[in-house]
C-alpha cells in the first residue's frame, strides 16, 4: 500500500495543472480516489456535513441489496446446468459452474463500461461519475447465462453511449442504462436472448431425456394457444427429469427455474426491496405498486377469461418472469421514475398493468416487463407534469387573492 | 416637365451564374441548413427507405429531381399563382413530376422501384419539397430556385446515403449488396435492430450529434 501511495505520489504532479498529462488528470484522480480515501476535509468555516450519503454511497446500497440476487443466480446458472445434463452435483460444484459462467459475463459488463466512463470524463473534464456501478451489475442479472461474451460488451457501449452519454451523463439519463442494454440484445441478435437459452448447457452435450427449455412464460403462452390449463401445464412440467412439482408456486417463488441469471427468484428480489426500503434508498410505493398494478391487470384478465392464460390465477403473474426483478431494481430508479409522490403510484402501477397486457396479449414478446418499463420510463415526466399541475390548480383555488 | 422627374433606370448588373450568393444555395444545405439533421424534415422517408443502399440512392436522386423541377416550374409561375390556392398548385406541379420519375423507374430500375413502393409516390407529400416551394421558389427566380433544389435534394441524399451505409454494413454485413465481411473472411453476424426503423433513428440521432459537435450548431 505504501508502495503505490508512493508511486502515485511520483507522479501525481505530471497530471496536475500545468503537468505533462493534465488532460488525464480525471483518469488519474479516478484511480487514486479508487485506492485511497481523497485526502480533501471540509473547511473549518461553513457548513459541515457528518454523515453525507453522497452517489457513491447510494450506489454502494443499492450493490449490497443485489447481492442475494447475485449469488442466488449463481447458485441456479449452476444447479439448472446440472438438471439438464442429468447429473447429480454437490453445492459447491453448482456454485462453481455458475460462477465460471457469470463471472465472466460481470467482468465484461464493468471493464466496458467503466472504460467508457473513464474516456467521457477525459474528454469533457468531469469526474468519474459513480453511476455506472449499479448499471455494471445490472446488466449481467438480466442476461441469459450464456450470452455470448462480446454482445454483453456491443449492448454495454450501445446502453452507455447512447442511453446515458448522448443525454450528457450519470443522472441525465431519460430510460434505464440496463434495460437499453438488454433491449438492444433482444432486437440487434435476438437468437442469443429469447427462445429455450435459460439454462447453461455446453455446446455438445447430451442433456437427460425428455428435457426443455422452456420458461414459465413460454410454458404459459404455449398452453394458451394449446387451450390447455395453465396451472396444470405447470405443475405436471418437467416432472420426468427435474421431479415433481418443478414449476410449482412454491419454487416460482424460491426461484429455482430458468430464467435471466439474476432474476428467477422472488424471494431474493423481495430481500433486496427489503435493503432498499430499510436504507431508504428505493422508493417503497413503485415497488407495492407494481405488483399491485400487475395484479389487478391479472384479475381484471381472469374476470374476462377468454382463453387459458387469461385464466390463470393473478397470483402467479407475479412469481413468474422478471416482474420482481424489474420492480425491485429497474422501476425504482431514482433517475428514471418519477419524481413526485403521487406519481410514483401511478407510474408503478402501470407498469405493472402493461406487464401483464404485453405478456398475455403479444405472443412475440414473452416476457413484458422490460419493455413496460422502458415505456413508462418516457411516460413518466408527463405523469410528473400532471401531478404539479393539478396541485398547482387546486392551490390556486384556495387562493383568495 | 422638369427635368428631375426623368430619372435614369438603374441598370441592374447581371448576377454570374455561380456568383458567391448562388454557391451557398447548393452548399448550405449539405452542412449548416440540412434539412434532415438541421430542419428535422423528411424524417420518414429517411427511416423508411434507407435498410439497403441501392434503393436509398435512387430515393435521394428522385427527390432532387423532383424538388429542383418542381423549384424551376414554381418559380415561374410565381407571379401568377393567386396566393390562396397557390398549395393546390404546387402540389399538382410536383404530383406531375413525382409521377413522371415514378414511371422512369419502373421503366428502367423495376425491381428497386417495387422495393420503394409507396415511397416514390410518398415524395409529393415530402416535408422538404413542399418546404422548398413555399420557402424560395414563391419569391426567387428559376435559376436561384434550381440551384436550392439541387442543394437540399443533395443535403437530403447525403444524409440518406449515410444512415444506409450504416443500416447495411451493420445490419448485413454488406455495402450496395457486395457482402464485405463475408469476401474478407471475417465471421459477421447481422444486428437486426438496425434493419428495424429504430436502428435509423438511433443513426440519425448520432450524426446530428456528431455534426453538430464539428461546426457548433446551436438551437434558437
Amino acid at each position: 500500500m505504501k508502495f503505490l501511495r508512493n508511486t502515485l505520489d511520483k507522479v501525481k504532479h505530471d497530471f496536475e495543472k500545468g503537468g505533462k498529462y493534465e488532460k488525464y488528470y480525471y483518469a488519474f484522480e479516478a484511480l487514486e480516489t479508487f485506492a485511497f480515501v481523497p485526502n480533501t476535509t471540509a473547511s473549518t468555516k461553513g457548513v459541515q456535513i457528518r454523515d453525507g450519503v453522497d452517489l457513491k454511497r447510494l450506489m454502494m446500497t443499492v450493490i449490497i441489496a443485489m447481492v442475494p440476487c447475485l449469488i442466488f443466480g449463481i447458485f441456479n446458472v449452476g444447479h439448472q446446468h446440472f438438471l439438464a445434463l442429468g447429473q447429480e452435483a454437490s453445492m459447491m460444484d453448482k456454485f462453481w459452474v455458475g460462477a465460471l459462467q457469470v463471472m465472466p459475463i460481470v467482468i465484461v459488463s464493468y471493464g466496458v463500461g467503466l472504460g467508457i466512463e473513464f474516456i467521457f470524463a477525459t474528454i469533457r473534464r468531469h469526474p468519474v461519475n459513480e453511476g455506472y456501478l449499479v448499471t455494471g451489475m445490472l446488466i449481467p442479472l438480466v442476461m441469459p447465462p450464456d450470452i455470448p461474451l462480446w454482445q454483453v460488451a456491443v449492448a454495454t457501449i450501445f446502453a452507455v453511449i447512447i442511453g446515458k452519454e448522448a443525454f450528457g451523463g450519470t443522472g441525465m439519463n431519460v430510460v434505464n442504462i440496463a434495460l437499453t442494454a438488454r433491449a438492444f440484445l433482444y432486437f440487434a441478435y435476438p437468437t442469443q436472448i429469447s427462445g429455450e437459452v435459460w439454462a447453461y448447457i455446453p455446446e455438445g452435450a447430451q442433456t437427460v431425456a425428455g428435457y426443455s427449455g422452456a420458461t414459465p412464460l413460454a410454458i404459459a403462452s404455449q398452453s394458451s394457444t394449446d387451450g390447455t390449463s395453465v396451472v396444470a401445464a405447470l405443475d405436471s412440467f418437467g416432472a420426468s427429469w427435474a421431479g415433481e412439482g418443478f414449476f410449482s408456486l412454491g419454487n416460482l417463488f424460491f426461484g429455482a427455474m430458468p430464467g435471466s441469471i439474476g432474476e428467477t427468484s422472488t424471494l431474493m428480489c423481495l430481500i433486496g426491496a427489503f435493503i432498499l426500503w430499510a436504507t431508504g434508498t428505493g422508493s417503497w410505493k413503485i415497488i407495492v405498486s407494481v405488483f399491485a398494478g400487475a395484479w389487478a391487470m391479472g384479475l381484471l384478465l381472469n374476470a374476462l377469461a377468454v382463453n387459458p392464460f387469461m385464466e390463470m390465477p393473478a397470483h402467479y403473474h407475479l412469481v413468474i418472469g422478471g416482474l420482481a426483478f424489474g420492480a425491485v431494481f429497474m422501476a425504482t430508479d431514482p433517475v428514471t421514475a418519477t419524481q413526485t409522490e403521487t406519481g410514483k403510484w401511478v407510474y408503478g402501477f402501470l407498469i405493472g398493468l402493461f406487464t401483464v397486457l404485453i405478456r398475455v396479449f403479444n405472443p412475440a414478446y414473452p416476457e413484458g416487463i422490460m419493455l413496460a418499463i422502458l415505456l413508462m420510463n418516457i411516460f413518466a415526466p408527463l405523469i410528473d407534469y400532471f401531478v404539479v399541475s393539478a396541485n398547482k390548480t387546486r392551490r390556486l383555488k384556495r387562493a383568495t387573492v | 416637365m422638369s427635368a428631375e422627374t426623368a430619372t435614369v433606370p438603374e441598370v441592374k448588373k447581371s448576377e454570374p451564374l455561380f456568383s458567391k450568393k448562388n454557391k451557398k444555395l447548393v452548399s448550405n444545405p449539405l452542412d449548416i441548413d440540412n434539412p434532415i439533421t438541421v430542419q428535422v424534415l423528411g424524417i420518414c422517408s429517411a427511416l423508411a427507405v434507407t435498410t439497403q443502399m441501392k434503393p436509398a440512392f435512387i430515393m435521394a436522386l428522385s427527390l432532387t429531381v423532383v424538388t429542383a423541377s418542381s423549384n424551376v416550374v414554381i418559380s415561374l409561375m410565381r407571379n401568377s399563382i393567386p396566393p390562396r390556392i397557390r398549395i393546390i398548385v404546387q402540389l399538382a406541379v410536383v404530383s406531375l413530376w413525382v409521377t413522371l420519375v415514378s414511371m422512369l423507374l419502373q421503366a428502367y430500375v423495376y425491381d428497386v422501384a417495387k422495393q420503394l413502393s409507396v415511397f416514390i409516390g410518398l415524395i409529393i407529400t415530402n416535408c422538404i419539397v413542399m418546404g422548398r416551394l413555399e420557402a424560395f421558389a414563391m419569391g426567387n427566380k428559376p435559376w436561384p430556385s434550381f440551384l436550392d433544389g439541387i442543394g437540399n435534394g443533395l443535403g437530403y441524399g447525403l444524409i440518406l446515403m449515410i444512415i444506409a451505409f450504416f443500416r447495411e454494413l451493420l445490419g448485413g454485413g454488406s455495402i450496395f449488396g457486395y457482402k464485405v465481411f463475408a469476401e474478407l473472411g471475417i465471421p459477421y453476424q447481422g444486428n437486426g435492430l438496425m434493419l428495424l426503423p429504430a436502428g435509423a433513428c438511433v443513426i440519425v440521432g448520432i450524426i446530428i450529434w456528431v455534426q453538430r459537435s464539428i461546426n457548433g450548431y446551436r438551437e434558437h
